[in-house]
């Protein structure tokens, strides 16, 4: 009797517990994983009151499928430029309530009107970056490389890493033979299928890969590297014999935004939330932390001249303006499958 | 009657996570993206791309059944006898590694093998004192993608076997001793035969996660060498296509279920084996 007596007052206790912690407001944020400074997640919590639980993706495909199947409530995510087209175009998201964010003006010029979300009514910028070359100063001829026609050259045999992701490693191709990354023409992505072919067959590429790529570059296994300017920053301060470039005939340059899904449970503490997001202070603290460029001008003043002045990490407007955002390809995706298939199967 | 009832969690599982994917799996392969049925999701894995890859993950799984089975056989049989001294530690080595996460010990390979890594340099270190100046490269080719597979799958081919060879009844080989067999008589008319269940078994639990593995590929292949399981990968997260990529399972499953059936015929004979 006095165990059950026990037991009853446990379980009491526990919902008593329960209970109170559902009656406390709260967010649930799904993320890039590894994308914010632990931190700025206290802070929130700390100056609103607002509980932040915490989701992690890899891959915006998996976001998407997650978000597009149901299921779970997710009140901000994180997807990129041309995943934040095809998810306005499939009406799941909710407009931003412009009055409610009041940090928006921080953020640069060109990224308050972009061209995947005209306006800015379904997204806040979070962060940026360009794709492009990482190599080995000390591996590669005359120590520097400004053309993407260096990845094809046999002169580096076996040294050659490139991204194991469809529109990356296709898109810097097309844009190596002067075509529009955001290509929907069958005969330019058969001529960029068969340069990468070329590039196999040749001997040059070493490998596709994604994560491991900064670690490879790092390690001095190959003398250059297909990524995304944040790794390139974080490899770079590993091994100082690497350098980073954008190709002059141009690259992709890539936003990652902050939206609130049509499922999102707590429209007001969502736009709370990325109003913080957006405060100088916040985002210099998680551009520092992850090593990404921030869109935010007010943050810019707060971090260090010498990552303000590191080209790979605040790239001037002219590299800025050689690049392209991907753009929503989804009625097209099978040939863009196809043409990937035909690269990695053979 | 009541006993039926301990049956129930599992049956219960059973249903959930195992009958009802299965026949999600069946109906997204039999429709397009409306929900329509149709058969054009078999038909475009008709294409030579699809089957010459599909060929190439089979040729590469039966491969690396192989060599397990060569590298395991010997082993087992050797610990199954019983004047082995310290034979529990023995055994234990070969269970340690399915300690650790699969993942992380592929994740260990791919430093171990790339060319400044500790086993490429020592390789090119011992090359060069017998004057080969050639580098070798251990990482990013099929080499690569096979040790990776036996390395991982060779513990599911030595439980089998050892159990097979060390409950195996002394009696009978001696026996056969008794009425004048040598030793090569004694494995290849009494040994062998009666440890083919657990062939056949440590045969079916090697070939069909090494036919379905896509991690490896991807880690130690340098995603080159596109193995079905990558293929199928690629249907749902990037392309977004789960008709195409159900029926692509679909025929895994199909295939799995003949070399299964297979395998059977074997494992049956004896009451042995694992299904």
């Amino acid at each position: 009797m006095k165990k059950l007596s026990l037991l009853l007052a446990a379980l009491l206790l526990t919902l008593a517990l329960t209970g109170c912690s559902s009656a406390k407001e709260s967010i649930t944020v799904y993320n890039w994983e590894d994308y914010i400074c632990p931190e700025a997640l206290d802070l929130f919590t700390e100056e609103t009151g607002i509980e932040v639980k915490y989701v992690r993706f890899t891959t915006n495909e998996e976001m998407y499928i997650k978000l597009s199947r149901g299921g779970s409530s997710y009140d901000v995510a994180f997807p990129s430029d041309y995943m934040i087209e095809r998810m306005i175009a499939n009406d799941m998201l909710m407009e931003l309530d412009h009055s409610a964010l009041s940090n928006f003006t921080q953020n640069a010029q060109w990224l308050q009107d972009p061209d995947y979300d005209r306006g800015s009514r379904y997204s806040a910028p979070y962060m940026w970056g360009t794709v492009g070359i990482l190599y080995n100063t000390k591996m590669v001829e005359g120590g520097s490389i400004d053309s993407w026609g260096a990845m094809w050259d046999t002169q580096y045999q076996r040294n050659v890493l490139m991204m194991d992701s469809v529109r990356d490693s296709l898109g810097v191709t097309l844009c190596y033979l002067g075509y529009d990354l955001n290509t929907r023409e069958l005969s330019e992505l058969e001529a960029a299928r068969d340069k990468l072919v070329e590039q196999r067959e040749s001997g040059v590429l070493l490998a596709y890969g994604v994560d491991e790529i900064k670690d490879k570059m790092a390690n001095n296994e190959a003398a250059m590297g297909l990524v995304w300017s944040g790794d390139a920053i974080t490899s770079i301060d590993i091994n100082p014999d690497l350098a980073y470039c954008v190709p002059q005939e141009g690259s992709n340059i890539w936003v990652d935004g902050m939206v609130i899904p049509k499922t999102a449970k707590n429209y007001e503490g969502a736009l709370k939330f990325i109003n913080f997001m957006m405060r100088p202070d916040i985002a210099a603290m998680n551009s520092e932390y992850i090593g990404y460029s921030t869109p935010n001008q007010g943050a810019l003043e707060l971090l260090d001249d010498e990552l303000v002045d590191d080209p790979t990490f605040n790239p001037s407007q002219d590299v800025i303006d050689r690049c392209t955002f991907f753009h929503d390809v989804a009625d097209v995706i099978d040939m863009y499958d196809r043409i990937w298939v035909e690269v990695t199967a053979n | 009657m009541n006993r039926k009832i301990w049956a129930t969690p599992f049956i219960v599982w059973m249903v959930i996570f195992t009958l009802a994917p299965i026949v999600l799996v069946l109906i997204y392969s039999l429709t397009d993206a409306s929900g329509a049925f149709t058969l054009d999701n078999f038909a475009a894995f008709l294409d030579p791309i699809y089957i010459n890859v599909l060929l190439r993950s089979i040729g590469m799984a039966l491969l690396c059944t192989l060599i397990c089975l060569l590298i395991a056989y010997p082993a087992a049989y050797f610990l199954s006898q019983k004047d082995i001294d310290k034979k529990g530690v023995l055994i234990l080595l070969f269970i340690i590694p399915m300690w650790m996460n699969f993942l992380l010990r592929t994740y260990a390979w791919l430093t171990l093998l790339e060319s400044n890594g500790l086993i490429t340099s020592a390789v090119n270190r011992v090359l060069s004192l017998f004057g080969v100046q050639q580098e070798v490269r251990l990482l990013y080719n099929y080499g690569a993608v096979l040790m990776g597979m036996v390395y991982n799958y060779l513990p599911f081919m030595m439980l089998p076997l050892y159990t097979v060879l060390s409950k195996m009844d002394r009696s009978v080989i001696e026996a056969a001793e008794d009425l004048g067999a040598n030793r090569a008589h004694v494995f290849t008319r009494v040994v062998f035969p009666l440890s083919l269940p657990g062939v056949a078994s440590g045969i079916t639990m090697v070939f069909m996660p090494a036919v379905t593995t896509f991690v490896i590929s991807r880690l130690l292949g340098g995603a080159q060498f596109k193995l079905f399981g990558d293929l199928i990968e690629q249907q749902f997260l990037f392309t977004g296509n789960w008709n195409f990529g159900s029926a692509m399972s679909l025929v895994m499953m199909v295939l799995l279920l003949v070399s299964m059936g297979i395998m059977n015929r074997f494992g049956d004979k004896e009451g042995g084996g694992v299904l």
